[in-house]
């Protein structure tokens, strides 16, 4: 790894932390062991996990259980602005809704964090102050990810100490196509010791590995290093959190904590934009992995338009009528 | 990975009830017999369909007499010599792409009928039964002009008057399957639904009618045994064919033996799905359960032998388990549904008894915490393992959401086990691996062959099977040859 600049090689401390837990502790011992490894994994089936997904998309979420899976959703969203244009003045409103949603209504939860480029974490975390709604910051060169090992690492730190206390990261997606699985690895141990105390997500930029075999290795790279979460997408590749991808991310963390004990989180990004959507993903996970990840902290959906329909949702079960766009704030 | 065993956790997320509307439904408080284009009465005892689900008496049903079959058959008789036969082939396509999108425009119509009379869950007679059954008149529609071009023979002729009798499990599914290649073949039919579930064929019936089918193509005689036994016994009829127990069929096989009549028989199976090391685990654990569990295990095709790779055998069983913790059953018409009831009483009883014997036997049962209504006919997601090939639920049809679960060491054993039944309708293959998926299917003594996949069905695909299971192909071409004179199989 010719591209890792010495100041920024793994501590010691990490060093003992980039050995995966048990039964998989030997298994990133070489480039050929992690590769039989993450290859001996069981295969997916594409026409079988569509066809899944399809099935349990035929769900029909009605009257209480709609309205406990709207309140849920909102409550697990990472309302998120990445754009080039984003503003301090645009942060803070995005801030203000996320711990008001419906400010005509107080019953409507607060979403579970806010999620902006690095620069703009520290804005982030003065305009949420201490109501409970996390900063995450995206780093890492995000979203392409294709910049030194250096500077993806300074990005992180950065990150972290203008106030980010969630880092959503992506992988080297290069190394992984060309089968370089090992630097992937140690690319992401690196990047969560860089994280120190916060939370790390690891984005798997699924639309760019193609195969669902892909998601599924990737899945097993991102946590046997240690992430937090693992995320589907950037938002900026297309497609992004589909169904089948999610199957595959939700069926991985659930054999992972059954192997090792440690439960991963799971965070679908870009393309969920209907409660419709939302719903189908909160069906997926209560008959995947189950109630232990209905939770914010161990769930999240990546999202900026999708909290809108949320709302309008929210507000046609309890008045019965559409109020229309006009009655959501515009971000 | 090691064998992980996770507790089955109640989930916060309860799906409320979501019930499809059953105002769609007009059942009438009794039904005659359709024959030649009308509904007349039956001249023998009427009898009660109920809903399985409920118990609830749905309505009565009249049962045909052998004079009622005899008014039956000659009407389908004139039919065929005076409209159906002489009819321009193009113009009984016309009929039965009419047939087929009625199917479709009253689709919710025909899947809550089914549902309620049949006890399967909506989402299934909704996304299976009333589609396909659609589908398999679109597609022998479009052969209706074209015989001469299915690879039967340059002329193919009708055989003339066909004798149908289906089974309870799929009523109009199977209706269609046996109606729609008589019908596009030029032939007439006297079709005898289940006892059990009479109610999607006599609104088929009325299909028929608003097509403005013309009178005696299509008849309809409800009843019990006898009245099957009068269809398939009467000398006017020229060919016969059933689906249902491998017991009927063989006392038809004898009815029939000697006569000029052409049979083919459906009947039972005891599938093989066979997972190996190399499959993808997550969908074939997906495929165990739409191949055991799919409309109950009432599938004369379901996977109800599980043959796993000795290696991955509690990896398997684990993940199984889990998945079936998730299933839900419960009222048939509601859309959350996976599990609807148990057809009848008496299936019920047989489901128990066996399931009884295989424990008696020393196999282990296993079921999920499932609460199941108090009326109705119920009976939770079962499985056996411990099960050695020479037990009784290893070898004897169940027909209920109950699997056995046998292991292998190696593809040879694999192969002559699943081969070790008196049946061969069909079988599954669970691989990552292509060569290994043509290897074994080529060795399976089974009518279909379903590779990293379960209980797919189409009507462009012949279906039928090996030794106790039948003979005679229903589907695709073949299934024309089966109505064809001067077609042989």
């Amino acid at each position: 790894m010719t591209h890792v600049l010495d100041p920024d090689a793994l501590s010691d401390d990490a060093r003992a932390l980039s050995v995966p837990l048990p039964p998989y502790r030997d298994v990133t011992r070489s480039d050929s062991a992690f590769r039989a490894f993450l290859h001996g994994l069981p295969g997916v089936d594409q026409v079988g996990a569509e066809a899944r997904v399809a099935q349990l998309g035929t769900r029909s979420i009605k009257t209480t259980s709609k309205a406990w899976a709207i309140d849920t959703a909102i409550s697990m969203v990472d309302l998120t602005t990445l754009e080039g244009a984003d503003t301090p003045g645009k942060v803070r409103s995005l801030a203000a809704k996320a711990m008001r949603p419906d400010p005509t209504d107080p019953s409507c939860p607060r979403v579970a964090a806010v999620c902006v480029y690095g620069d703009l974490a520290g804005v982030a975390r003065e305009a949420l102050g201490d109501s409970g709604v996390h900063v995450a910051a995206v780093a890492t060169a995000f979203p392409s990810g294709r910049a030194s090992r250096a500077v993806k690492l300074a990005d992180v730190r950065d990150a972290v100490q203008n106030g980010a206390d969630e880092i959503d990261m992506v992988i080297d997606r290069g190394a992984f196509l060309s089968g370089r699985y090992l630097d992937v690895y140690e690319e992401i141990v690196a990047v969560k010791e860089a994280c120190g105390e916060a939370h790390l997500k690891v984005i798997l930029e699924t639309g760019e590995l193609v195969t669902l075999d892909n998601v599924r290795r990737a899945s097993w790279i991102a946590m046997l290093a240690g992430g937090d979460f693992i995320k589907t997408s950037t938002g900026k590749v297309s497609p992004a959190a589909t169904l089948p991808v999610g199957l595959v991310m939700l069926e991985a963390v659930r054999d992972f904590r059954v192997a090792t004990g440690r439960q991963v989180g799971f965070k679908p990004a870009g393309g969920i934009r209907t409660t419709k959507d939302a719903v189908k993903h909160l069906v997926l996970i209560n008959e995947t992995v189950g109630r232990d990840w209905l939770d914010p902290g161990w769930f999240r959906f990546g999202a900026s338009s999708l909290l809108n329909d949320l709302l309008l949702q929210r507000q046609k079960l309890r008045t019965g009528h559409y109020s229309g766009p006009d009655h959501v704030s515009v971000d | 990975m090691t064998a992980p065993t996770v507790p089955s956790q109640p989930s916060p997320f309860e799906y409320a009830p979501a019930p499809e509307s059953r105002s769609i439904v007009d059942i009438a408080p009794s039904y005659g017999l359709f024959i030649d284009g009308e509904f007349v009465d039956g001249t023998g005892e009427s009898f009660k369909t109920v809903n399985p689900a409920t118990e609830e008496v749905l309505t009565e049903v009249a049962s045909g007499s052998d004079a009622d079959v005899d008014r039956a058959v000659r009407a389908a008789r004139r039919a065929f010599e005076k409209t159906w036969g002489p009819m321009r082939p193009a113009d009984r396509g016309k009929y039965l792409f009419r047939i087929a999108r009625l199917l479709q425009e009253r689709a919710r119509e025909f899947a809550v009928l089914e549902s309620l009379d049949n006890g399967k869950p909506i989402r299934e007679s909704r996304d299976v039964d009333v589609p396909l059954a659609a589908a398999h008149f679109f597609y022998y529609a479009g052969w209706a002009d074209k015989l001469d071009h299915v690879g039967l023979g340059t002329r193919p002729r009708p055989l003339g008057v066909a004798g149908q009798v289906i089974p309870w499990n799929f009523p109009l599914l199977m209706l269609a399957w046996k109606v729609a290649p008589a019908l596009a073949a030029g032939n007439t039919v006297v079709l005898k639904p289940a006892e059990t579930t009479p109610l999607t064929a006599l609104l088929f019936a009325e299909v028929c009618r608003q097509a403005d089918l013309p009178a005696g193509v299509v008849n309809i005689v409800t009843g019990a045994g006898e009245t099957g036994r009068a269809v398939v016994e009467h000398d006017d009829v020229d060919k016969v064919a059933f689906t249902g127990s491998t017991d009927v069929g063989r006392s038809i096989a004898r009815a029939v033996a000697g006569t000029r009549k052409k049979l083919t028989l459906e009947l039972g199976g005891k599938a093989a799905n066979i997972v190996f090391d190399d499959a993808p685990i997550d969908q074939a654990v997906e495929g165990i359960v739409q191949g055991i569990f799919f409309n109950q295990g009432h599938v004369c095709c379901a996977g109800s032998r599980l043959l796993v790779q000795e290696s991955i055998h509690d990896e398997v069983i684990a993940s199984l388990q889990r998945r079936i913790g998730t299933l839900r059953v419960g009222d048939p018409l509601d859309k959350n549904t996976d599990i609807g009831a148990i057809n009848s009483a008496e299936q019920l009883a047989r489901i128990r008894e066996l399931s009884d014997i295989g424990e008696a036997e020393g196999a282990q049962r296993w079921q999920p915490a499932c609460e199941l209504p108090d009326r109705g006919f119920w009976y939770p997601p079962t499985i056996f393992t411990d099960v050695s090939p020479a037990h009784r639920i290893a070898r004897d049809e169940i027909f209920g959401p109950v699997l056995s679960v046998l292991t292998f060491r190696t593809p040879d054993e694999a192969v002559a086990k699943a081969n070790n039944t008196t049946y061969g309708l069909s079988a599954g293959i669970w691989s990552e691996k292509g060569s290994r998926i043509l290897k074994i299917a080529d060795q399976l003594r089974a009518g279909v062959v379903w590779a990293n996949t379960f209980n797919k069905f189409d009507p462009t695909s012949p279906f039928g099977g090996y030794k106790q299971s039948g003979y005679g192909r229903e589907g695709g071409r073949h299934g024309l040859a089966a109505y064809l004179e001067g077609a042989e199989q």
